[in-house]
C-alpha cells in the first residue's frame, strides 16, 4: 500500500500538481514538510539526500533554501519514487556502514570500512600521503592489508625500492596482512582465498579491480592512493550512493566452454566501457546462481571495465560454502528487496551467450570467438586477478593435456596465489602445462599491465585471459591484446591462432 | 591562457601514464611520460598552463593516482572533458588537479586553440574561436573538498575537530 496516497504535500506557498505519469503517486509537495511526514509514516524509509535537511548528523548539511524550488521539486519527484521502494544490496551495505536506516542514490555518506587495501604500485603513494596526516598508526592493524603483487618479484631496482617502502611501512605499523614473495599472491585472488573479504563488507582498495569482492556479496570499490591513505588512517571513506543496474541471466544452461568471463565481456560489449559509470552493477538470475565462486569472481572483477563502482552478487549457498571455510570474523548477508529500485534492468538468456573475444583497444570491442577465428597470435597469457584461479587452470590443463603449444606461441601461465599453484601442482595440471610447453610463473600481476614477465614487442599480438586491452597495455604501444576466457586461450595456444575450443578438443 | 591538447573518448589511464613507468612515483618522472601511448609529442611540448580536452569517460581503467599526478606535474592547468571515469574524478580532486565537465566546450574546442579558464567560476573562454562555455558546477560536497585543498587537508581538519 502506498503510504503517500493521501498525503498532502506542498512546496512553500506554492502547490504543484505532479500527476502520476512518472511512476510516482505523490501528487503535491511541500519541501519543508516532506521529512516530517515521511517520519510519521512508520513503514517508510527516511529521506536521504542532504539537500532535504535531514536532522541526523551528516558530512554535508546543506541549507534547503540553497536550492531553487525547481531543483527541489525535481529532486523530490525522483526521490519520492525511490522512497516508496525497497533497497538494493548495495544500498543496504552502504546504509549499514554509515549508521543509517536507509540511503538513496545520489546521497553522499561517510561510512566505516571493513578493509583497506593497497599494492606495491599504489601503496607507496598512499604511504606518502598517509605521512602528511601526522598520524603514527593505521586505524586497525588487522584491516589494513598491503599486497606487493604488481612488480614482484622485484623487476628492477626502482620497483625494489617501491616494494621496500611497503615492507617497511607494514613492519612499522605492525600490519598483520602483509605477504612477501613466496607467500604473496595476486591481491584479488589472495584476499578472498584467505577469508579477509566477506559478505556484507564495505571495502576500498587502491586498485581498480577491488570490485572483485562483490562476488562475495560485499560492496567493494577501487580508489586512488589518497583515498586509500585517508581510509588507512580513519577507517572511513565518503561515498556517493550509486544507482544500481541489474543484469539478469535466465537459465542455468550455457553454451559449452562459456564461463564468467564470457558473461561479463558480453555485458561490456552491450553497454560499453562507460555503460555503468558511477553505478553499482548487480548480477543475478538462475544463470548466475548456477556459477561457481571462481566464475562469479571473474564477473565482478571486470565490473570496472564498464566503469562501475561495484559489481555485486547476492550471497547464496555457494557463496556461504566458500566463505564458511575461510572466515575468521563475523559477516552479514544482505539481499536486495524485491521492490528495490534499479535505474535499468538488463535481461539475457544464458544459452544465447557465445564465447567472447574482446578486440583492441577496449574491452567493449567484443565479438564471438567464431568471428575472431583464424587470427594469428604470438603470445597467450592465462592467469591474473580475472582468470588465475583453480578452475581457470583446470580448464586450461584439460585442453592442453597431451597436446603441444604451437611452436610459434609463447604461452605464459600465472596462477593467482601460491595455494592455487600448489593445488594445481598436486592435481597434475602444472605438469600437464609444462609438458605442453607453457611457462608457469610464480603469482604476479606482471604481464597483465605490461609490467614485466611477458612484454610484447612492436606489432605483436597476445590473446589473454586478463582484463584490459588498452593501447600498450602489455608492452609496445603498437602491440595488441585480445581478451578471452581460459578455454579459448588454451585452445588457441595449441592452434597458434584464435580458435573455438571445440576445434582443438575432440569431445569439445 | 593555455594551448589545447585535444583527445578522444575513453582516454584510459594506461594512455595517460603507461604502467611500465610506474616502478617509480616521482611526479617529474611521471610527467616525462605523460600521455605517451596516446601522443608521443605531448610530454616534450606541453607548456605550463596548457589545457587537456577529452571526450567521454576520461581516465577510465586503473585506479592509479599516478595519472592525475602526471598530468598535474606536466604543468596542465585543467582537464576539460565530457565526462570522467569515477576513480580518476576522485583522484584528481583529491590531489588538487583541476578538472571540469563541459560537453559543449569539448565540442567547441579544437587542438591548438588558446583558451582561458576561470577555475572558480568554471567559465571557459576559447580566445581562438571567440566563444565561451560554462562548466557544470561541482556537487556541494565536492566543492567543500576542493575548497579544503584536497582530501588530506580535509581529513586533517576533520580529525582536529573530532
Amino acid at each position: 500500500m502506498n503510504p503517500f496516497g493521501k498525503a498532502d504535500f506542498g512546496f512553500g506557498h506554492e502547490k504543484e500538481e505532479i500527476g502520476t505519469k512518472h511512476g510516482s503517486r505523490i501528487t503535491r509537495f511541500r519541501a519543508f514538510s516532506v521529512i516530517e511526514i515521511l517520519k510519521q509514516s512508520g513503514n517508510v524509509r527516511q529521506i536521504g539526500p542532504p539537500e532535504f535537511c535531514d536532522q541526523r548528523p551528516r558530512m554535508v548539511q546543506a541549507n534547503p533554501c540553497a536550492i531553487s524550488p525547481g531543483e527541489c521539486r525535481e529532486a523530490i519527484r525522483e526521490k519520492g519514487r525511490l522512497l516508496l521502494m525497497g533497497m538494493t544490496i548495495s544500498e543496504k551495505i552502504l546504509a549499514a556502514h554509515a549508521g543509517l536506516d536507509s540511503v538513496v542514490p545520489g546521497e553522499i555518506i561517510n561510512a566505516k570500512l571493513d578493509l583497506v587495501l593497497a599494492n606495491d604500485v599504489t601503496g607507496p603513494v598512499a604511504i606518502q600521503e598517509f605521512g602528511k596526516l601526522g598520524i603514527d598508526q593505521v586505524y586497525d592493524k588487522e584491516r589494513v592489508t598491503l599486497v606487493p603483487d604488481h612488480f614482484t618479484p622485484n623487476k628492477d631496482i626502482a620497483s625494489a625500492e617501491q616494494s621496500k617502502i611497503l615492507r617497511d611501512f607494514a613492519k612499522k605499523m605492525g600490519i598483520k596482512n602483509y605477504w612477501d614473495v613466496g607467500r604473496v599472491g595476486i591481491e584479488h585472488c589472495l584476499l578472498p582465498e584467505q577469508g579477509l573479504v566477506l559478505p556484507g563488507d564495505l571495502i576500498i582498495g587502491a586498485d581498480s579491480h577491488t570490485c572483485t569482492y562483490g562476488a562475495l556479496g560485499a560492496f567493494a570499490t577501487g580508489v586512488g592512493s589518497t583515498d586509500c591513505a585517508a581510509g588507512m588512517a580513519t577507517g572511513e571513506a565518503w561515498f556517493r550512493v550509486p544507482e544500481s543496474l541489474k543484469f539478469v541471466f535466465h537459465g542455468s544452461k550455457f553454451q559449452p566452454w562459456v564461463g564468467g568471463k564470457d558473461l561479463i565481456l558480453y555485458i561490456i560489449g552491450k553497454i560499453g566501457v562507460d555503460g555503468a559509470r558511477y553505478k553499482a552493477m548487480e548480477f543475478t538470475g538462475d544463470g548466475i546462481r548456477s556459477l561457481s565462486m571462481d566464475n562469479r569472481l571473474t564477473i565482478s572483477n571486470m565490473a570496472i571495465e564498464a566503469g562501475a563502482k561495484a559489481g555485486i552478487i547476492e550471497p547464496d549457498e555457494i557463496t556461504l560454502a566458500y566463505v564458511k571455510a575461510r572466515a575468521k570474523r563475523d559477516y552479514k548477508v544482505y539481499k536486495s528487496d524485491p521492490d528495490a529500485s534499479y535505474e535499468k534492468i538488463y535481461e539475457f538468456n544464458s544459452e544465447d551467450i557465445p564465447l567472447q573475444v574482446a578486440f583492441p583497444h577496449l574491452p567493449e570491442n567484443t565479438k564471438s570467438v567464431d568471428e575472431a577465428s583464424g587470427l594469428k597470435i604470438d603470445q597467450v597469457v592465462i592467469g591474473s586477478c580475472t582468470n588465475g584461479r583453480l578452475e581457470d587452470l583446470e580448464i586450461a590443463a584439460k585442453i592442453l593435456k597431451g597436446k603441444k603449444i604451437h611452436p610459434e606461441i609463447r604461452c605464459l601461465v600465472f596462477p593467482g596465489t601460491q595455494d592455487i599453484l600448489l593445488e594445481a601442482m598436486r592435481r597434475g595440471w602444472i605438469e600437464t602445462m609444462i609438458q605442453a610447453g607453457a611457462a608457469v610463473s610464480t603469482p604476479t600481476c606482471g604481464p597483465c599491465l605490461g609490467g614485466h614477465m611477458g612484454i610484447l614487442a612492436k606489432g605483436e599480438r597476445a590473446l589473454s585471459t586478463t582484463n584490459r586491452n588498452f593501447v600498450g597495455r602489455m608492452g609496445h604501444p603498437q602491440s595488441e591484446v585480445y581478451l578471452c576466457n581460459p578455454a579459448v586461450a588454451a585452445a588457441s595456444a595449441v592452434r597458434g591462432e584464435i580458435v573455438h575450443p571445440r576445434e582443438v578438443v575432440n569431445n569439445g | 591562457m593555455g594551448k589545447v591538447w585535444k583527445y578522444g573518448h575513453d582516454i584510459d589511464t594506461d594512455a595517460i601514464i603507461p604502467a611500465r613507468y610506474m616502478n617509480r612515483s616521482e611526479p617529474e618522472h611521471l610527467a616525462a611520460h605523460c600521455m605517451e601511448d596516446a601522443d608521443v609529442t605531448f610530454a616534450q611540448e606541453v607548456k605550463a598552463g596548457d589545457v587537456i580536452v577529452g571526450g567521454k569517460n576520461f581516465g577510465c581503467g586503473s585506479s592509479r593516482e599516478h595519472a592525475p599526478i602526471a598530468i598535474k606535474a606536466a604543468g596542465v592547468k585543467v582537464v576539460i572533458a565530457e565526462s570522467y571515469a569515477r576513480i580518476f574524478y576522485r583522484n584528481a580532486l583529491n590531489i588538487g588537479m583541476p578538472i571540469l565537465e563541459c560537453p559543449e566546450a569539448v565540442v567547441g574546442t579544437e587542438a591548438g586553440d588558446e583558451v582561458e579558464v576561470d577555475l572558480k567560476s568554471g567559465k571557459i573562454d576559447n580566445k581562438t574561436k571567440k566563444t565561451t562555455f560554462q562548466a557544470k558546477p561541482f556537487p556541494p560536497f565536492m566543492q567543500e573538498l576542493i575548497d579544503a585543498g584536497g582530501l588530506i587537508p580535509y581529513v586533517k581538519e576533520k580529525k582536529k575537530n573530532a
